[in-house]
């Protein structure tokens, strides 16, 4: 929200729908080496290509790949400023990383690249991602790896024709060791799921194309964990976190439906917000 | 002119032996494009993903990300048109290994319009990081892997199957990067790529015979398209550059030699024969390369409309022409 301040607009809502999620894979579920990344993110390194030899993804941040080591891959790449926020509680990356977001020359992009912090993809399309993460668990399978492949999807994803290409594939391979955290905050673009293509009943759906489903709510860390620790039955398992894109900060509902981007239309509204966020959520109040 | 079948089938599944990084991802057209064989001899290695193009494009990425290299086969089409955003983010932009083999180029099936991968290369050129390959017979079939393989990065191979001929002797091997100067001359140059080379050769010895001296060069590398050779071939004509492709004109080869003649200040007349800016149909491929102008015939044309008279060459002279291996003229060091 800070941030949402300071550049009149963000990603504010997907803060509110994944923070436990994503703590709760960081600091409790995954399985990741120690940062091997600079606290402070370089500048941007150019990108991929024959000559670009001194180029590394922002996968650095979870830690040197290993035999076995846990991989992590969020796909909607504009949750960019809630995987660096979490980066920052779970000590991987400084957080003065942050006044580079959305700067020039800057990796901490907007709408997080392979070499953003955190990212080891090109996931901006949507729905490449998870195909990616099956082809790696097979691969890994392949090699003998032990390893899990954690995923972090988006509900607006299951829209996607590919997405469901990957389920089909998941299930076929049997490729169990894929674990996909889903954001059903039932939120898109323009509005709500519901009225835009509607993904329900998206557990049958998916148990249907032969994976798992099972519905936690997406603000208790427990029963995020507690998913993770379920004995495998030979399908790829998918979470669906049952969230709220208002969580934590009431005031949100106001702008139903529309919460994908929150921008500030008004001086007087961007005033409320930050009145709101002194009293409520500013480091200074925490300590009081 | 010897005629080989299925070459592809048995060389791969001869060159994979002692290559276990390499694995093979098929769209259910494992028999139609040649890797049955392989499956057969490696069943480990080999994945069915399903007619979902998309999802083994980015799944591909996926494996080369832990060290494999997917070898991708299928037709064309569902490569650089149903997955062109998965082999732009999931693979090209990461600079990634994965190998796509499109078959059915151009023409060359009586599929139609669905089928046929007329604008290929345009699009796989224009991606970032990308290598582009077309084989033109059985020797580079044979020989294209090890540089398929020891070129960094995602390769795009526009590939033939079933009958193919044997337009190049088996000792001189497909190589990135260097066109064959298949004949020496300072009229015409003739530059010409995949089933168009043979087509080429049909008339070349003909025209030749009418006193005119044709400069022919074969290109198998679409991109990078960089090589002293192709430079040195269209500097030289004196009547001008003739570029003759089973594809559209626009963004493929008869492109590549225009930008090459611009970009170097070289002011020649350039005719682009190819698809000329139009979907074809369902056809057999005589028929089809006769009536988009793609034949031997439409070569001759062009060439009596640059020399402005007719060179009395009929249909019957072409159709007796018989077409051997030919040596490249020109050693690449020496170019």
């Amino acid at each position: 929200m800070e941030h949402t301040l300071a550049s009149n607009g963000g990603y504010l809502s997907q803060a509110c729908c994944a923070a436990e999620i994503l703590a709760t894979l960081y600091l409790k579920i995954m399985r990741l080496g120690p940062s091997a990344a600079a606290a402070i993110p370089g500048p941007f390194p150019g990108v991929p290509g024959p000559h670009n030899e001194a180029y590394v993804t922002g996968g650095q941040y979870h830690g040197i790949i290993d035999r076995t080591s846990d991989r992590f891959y969020l796909s909607p790449a504009h949750y960019a400023l809630v995987l660096y926020a979490a980066l920052i509680e779970a000590g991987r990356m400084a957080p003065e990383g942050l006044a580079q977001f959305n700067k020039d020359g800057s990796t901490v992009e907007m709408i997080g690249a392979e070499h953003s912090p955190g990212f080891s993809m090109m996931g901006g399309a949507l729905a490449q991602t998870l195909s990616q993460a099956a082809g790696i668990a097979l691969a890994r399978r392949l090699k003998g790896e032990e390893g899990r492949v954690w995923v972090f999807l988006s509900d607006g994803e299951f829209q996607e024709g590919q997405t469901w290409e990957a389920l089909a594939s998941l299930a076929f391979y049997r490729l169990d060791r894929v674990t996909v955290y889903v954001d059903v905050n039932g939120q898109q673009c323009d509005g709500e799921t519901k009225n835009v293509m509607t993904t329900e009943p998206l557990g049958k759906r998916i148990e249907s194309f032969g994976c798992k489903a099972l519905t936690v709510d997406g603000h208790d860390p427990v029963a995020l964990n507690n998913a993770a620790e379920l004995p495998s039955d030979g399908r790829a398992l998918f979470v669906l976190c049952q969230t709220d894109p208002c969580r934590g900060i009431p005031l949100l509902n106001e702008r139903r439906p529309k919460l994908h981007y929150v921008r500030f239309t008004s001086a007087e509204e961007r005033e409320r917000y930050a009145t709101w966020y002194r009293e409520h959520l500013a480091p200074e109040s925490a300590e009081d | 002119m010897e005629i080989l079948t299925k070459v592809h089938a048995g060389n791969l599944v001869r060159w994979a032996k002692d290559k276990p990084q390499v694995v093979v991802l098929s769209a259910d057209l494992t028999g139609s494009v040649e890797i049955a064989e392989f499956q057969a001899a490696y069943p480990d290695r080999f994945f069915s993903m399903g007619i979902a193009e998309q999802n083994m494009v980015s799944f591909a990425a996926g494996l080369a990300r832990e060290g494999f290299v997917p070898f991708i086969h299928t037709f064309a089409v569902f490569i650089y048109r149903q997955a062109l955003n998965q082999v732009t983010s999931s693979v090209a932009y990461s600079f990634l290994p994965v190998k796509m083999f499109g078959f059915l180029p151009g023409i060359t099936t009586p599929g139609g319009a669905t089928h046929q991968a007329i604008d290929d290369v345009a699009v796989m050129r224009a991606v970032p990081n990308m290598t582009v390959f077309e084989t033109a017979d059985a020797t580079e079939i044979e020989s294209i892997l090890d540089p398929v393989l020891s070129t960094s990065g995602p390769v795009y191979v526009r590939m033939l199957r079933g009958e193919v001929p044997r337009l190049f002797p088996r000792e001189e091997p497909f190589r990135p990067g260097v066109p064959r100067v298949l004949s020496m001359g300072d009229d015409i140059t003739l530059i010409t790529a995949g089933i168009c080379t043979e087509e080429a050769m049909r008339a070349t010895s003909a025209i030749a015979k009418r006193g005119l001296s044709i400069h022919h060069v074969h290109v198998s590398t679409h991109k990078p398209f960089v090589s002293p050779a192709l430079l040195d071939a269209v500097s030289r004509p004196r009547l001008g550059v003739i570029t003759m492709e089973n594809h559209t004109v626009i963004g493929g080869l008869g492109s590549e030699v225009a930008e090459l003649l611009a970009e170097n200040g070289i002011g020649k007349k350039l005719i682009r024969i190819g698809l000329q800016d139009t979907f074809a149909h369902g056809g057999s491929r005589p028929y089809l390369m006769k009536k988009y102008g793609l034949d031997a015939m439409a070569l001759v044309q062009r060439v009596e409309g640059l020399v402005r008279g007719s060179l009395g060459i009929s249909e019957a002279d072409l159709a007796s022409v018989r077409i051997e291996a030919v040596h490249s003229l020109a050693k690449a060091e020496a170019l």
